[in-house]
């Protein structure tokens, strides 16, 4: 390579690097601790280091052998009240009384007369069962898959294989199930409330155009939670559009429109609106309008004309336009809050209570690997759609 | 952003001083803003100041025992005491996340009313979850059984989204004694009782998750009654005139408590502060912009009388309340929170 060449290409290197540091310390490494934060368990090994591989070569069917006892009480002599703490709420996620039960073996192990180890199933029943010492082995770290199957209600049971976290447990899969149908709804919603709209201005005077289009702006350009609240004011039981039906004599009890699926529909669709508005008008413009005409002249009818010339040609944007409403609103947070039920909470809901509400940093962790993974996978199999159908999505 | 730019700011600052090798820095105390923090300012640190000469710097931030946790973990990051959620204290000091103190240095046990005293905190405000009500709908003062009572006051209720609280107000609802609501709890039974109480009245329940919708709720009309923290009722009704009821009898109190970080450098002046804030002067001060319950014993007698009617504190307010048991909760929050869930998406 010429050596002007290669200063040329350090340049430009130069010029994308902080692009690249910015992008790296923005988004890729919040995501790999995101990563790393669903599969890093390592509470146990932390206060009970002894136990912990006594644990990991167990085969956690039965009872561990004498060596695990024997580890466990020596850890517990050992072990400092923070390390202690930590390891509890760890452990509490599967069973409250684990705090409890650390604590009081502790105790009465340090009230044992020196140099003698008395029996901790003695101590505590609890210690002769095989769930506490499997919930200790689920918990043996430093990794492990724990988070990560609690957030698709599962567990692993060492004697019976993977199974339900709790009876008939299905929380958060219907947390996930309920995200992507709420925003697929909203998806589906504002292309279908964009779509005429778009068509119509597609075919005005640049004035009118820009003027109508102020009108789709300026609700854009107001924060998302002045929108949210407006939406409350409208929909509440004594709100706008209740008091003046009842007022026309339509209804005589005011209908339900907030806390549930209607009202949060309604103020999603709104907000992302103008995420379908600008991607659509884009694609509609840039058609040459003597196409259309063109088919017409050669026969077609109306419909054939617009399904085979004009629909193809204005596809790339409304995949665009759907694809941006839709991941978009995968990671809504504060509208469903505010105008949804407690059946109507989206992940991110979860997220944000996990994290900053009772501090189960693995489980927010592994919620939001699965989003992501669901994310990219639907994403992956549109674009493959698209490319067999010849569409593609620049 | 701002606050990122403010931390930066702060963090940059602060590795110039210790790079200068100076160990000294001014006292950083960390509070939740607004109308709250300016009652401790004008109460406490500006007095404070005045009367010592120490500088003391504020800092504001939302809670969350995380936030401690980072602060901690590098070495000292700038804060020395924070104003701390009652679990927040339980855990960070478990964790040997704040200092354990020394209640004789800050006054003495007697000093405090009780429940105000931690091992590592000193409390700093007590607030309470009430029950309030829409006064032109709700002709009698209503009691928690009455907030479960579809037939005698029918209309809707909003709830807290969050079991915690709620648990405890189902149980009272059903009958259960103040003293034995968290041994019922601690039982399966006692758990699935709660949930039973609430399926009563499942139907006509609205969930608020910020603390001004309680208050707006019940102004729209939407609600009849609702659960909702003191503050925001007593400004509801003293500030905006509204038609509302607060009722204090078997109310949940909690305080928030003054704890100092285990990197503080400034451990000294820590307690100076904690010492003056814990005395009964300053404290009077406190309801002046808003009602929070102090936590000096002898402060109590010095609020002005038509203020300390609000008060949690007042004696009348604090006949028979409960206070909320922060190790039940540290342990049970994950379970009973995944129930909640289910429980109310259904």
């Amino acid at each position: 390579m010429l050596k002007g060449q290669r200063g040329g290409m350090l340049r430009s290197y130069a010029l994308i690097a902080p692009m690249f540091v910015f992008l790296l310390a923005t988004f890729l490494l919040p995501v790999g601790m995101i990563l790393w934060r669903s599969v890093s368990d390592p509470e146990l090994r932390t206060a009970l280091p002894e136990t912990a591989v006594e644990l990991s070569s167990w085969s956690g069917r039965g009872l561990p052998p004498a060596n695990a006892y024997a580890a466990l009480a020596r850890d517990l002599a050992q072990v400092d009240g923070a390390s202690l703490a930590s390891l509890s709420r760890r452990l509490s996620y599967e069973n409250p009384g684990f705090r409890a039960l650390l604590q009081s073996t502790k105790r009465k192990l340090e009230a044992a007369p020196a140099g003698t180890t008395p029996d901790l199933v003695v101590l505590d029943p609890q210690w002769g069962a095989n769930q506490t010492w499997q919930a200790m082995k689920r918990a043996a770290g430093p990794v492990g898959v724990f988070h990560i199957l609690s957030a698709l209600d599962l567990r692993q049971n060492y004697e019976t294989g993977i199974g339900p976290s709790r009876p008939g447990a299905a929380l958060y899969r219907s947390i996930i199930l309920r995200t992507f149908t709420i925003a697929s709804t909203t998806a589906i919603l504002a292309l279908l409330l964009a779509f005429p709209l778009c068509a119509f201005l597609a075919r005005q005077s640049d004035r009118v155009r820009n003027l109508l289009l102020l009108m789709v702006l300026l609700p854009f350009w107001t924060s998302i939670l002045v929108r949210t609240t407006a939406w409350l004011a409208l929909l509440q039981d004594r709100g706008v559009i209740n008091t003046l039906l009842m007022d026309m004599g339509l209804i005589d009890q005011p209908m339900k429109l907030l806390y549930n699926r209607i009202g949060v529909i309604t103020a999603l669709v709104h907000v992302m609106l103008p995420f379908m508005i600008f991607p659509l008008l884009a694609a509609m413009r840039s058609i040459d309008p003597r196409l259309f005409r063109a088919a017409l002249s050669l026969g077609a009818t109306p419909f054939y004309a617009f399904r085979r010339v004009y629909l193809p040609q204005i596809m790339p944007g409304v995949m665009a336009g759907t694809l941006m409403v839709f991941v978009v609103t995968l990671g809504f947070y504060v509208t469903p809050m505010l105008v949804g039920g407690p059946g109507d909470q989206m992940i991110s809901y979860y997220i944000a209570l996990y994290t900053t509400g009772t501090l189960n940093w693995g489980l927010a962790s592994s919620l939001g690997l699965i989003l992501l993974v669901i994310t990219l996978s639907l994403y992956a199999i549109q674009n493959a759609l698209l490319r067999r159908s010849g569409v593609g999505l620049r | 952003m701002l606050k990122q730019t403010k931390l930066l700011a702060a963090s940059l600052l602060a590795c110039t001083v210790c790079l200068a090798g100076a160990s000294a820095r001014d006292l950083v105390i960390v509070s939740n803003g607004g109308t709250f923090q300016e009652a401790q300012s004008n109460a406490i640190f500006k007095p404070f100041t005045a009367k010592t000469g120490i500088k003391v710097v504020e800092d504001t931030w939302d809670n969350g025992i995380g936030v401690i946790r980072t602060k901690v973990e590098g070495g000292d990051s700038g804060w020395d005491i924070v104003n701390a959620e009652s679990e927040e204290l339980e855990i960070a000091c478990q964790e040997g996340l704040i200092l354990p103190l020394d209640i004789d240095k800050l006054g003495g046990k007697d000093n405090y009313v009780p429940g105000a005293v931690h091992k590592c905190g000193i409390g700093a405000a007590i607030y309470n979850h009430v029950l309030a009500y829409d006064k032109t709908r709700v002709s009698a003062v209503p009691s928690w059984a009455d907030f479960f009572d579809l037939k005698k006051y029918p209309g809707k209720r909003a709830l807290r989204a969050s079991p915690k609280t709620n648990l405890e107000f189902a149980l009272i609802a059903d009958g259960v004694p103040l003293a034995d609501v968290y041994r019922v709890l601690s039982t399966p039974e006692g758990v699935d009782r709660a949930f039973a109480k609430l399926d009563t009245i499942k139907s006509s329940l609205v969930f608020w998750t910020a603390g001004g919708q309680p208050m707006q709720l019940l102004a729209s009309g939407e609600v009849v009654m609702t659960s909702s923290f003191n503050g925001r009722v007593t400004n509801a009704i003293n500030k905006e005139h509204k038609p509302f009821g607060i009722v204090w009898d078997k109310s949940l109190q909690t305080a928030d408590s003054w704890v100092i970080l285990k990197t503080s450098p400034n451990v000294d002046k820590a307690y100076e502060l904690l010492k003056f804030a814990g005395e009964a002067e300053p404290q009077s001060h406190l309801p002046d912009v808003q009602p929070i319950g102090i936590t000096s014993a002898k402060a109590v007698g010095m609020v002005k009388p038509e203020l300390l009617a609000d008060l949690p504190t007042a004696p009348e307010n604090n006949k028979d309340v409960l206070q909320i048991n922060d190790a039940f909760w540290i342990d049970n929050i994950d379970t009973l929170t995944a129930r909640w869930a289910e429980w109310s998406a259904q």
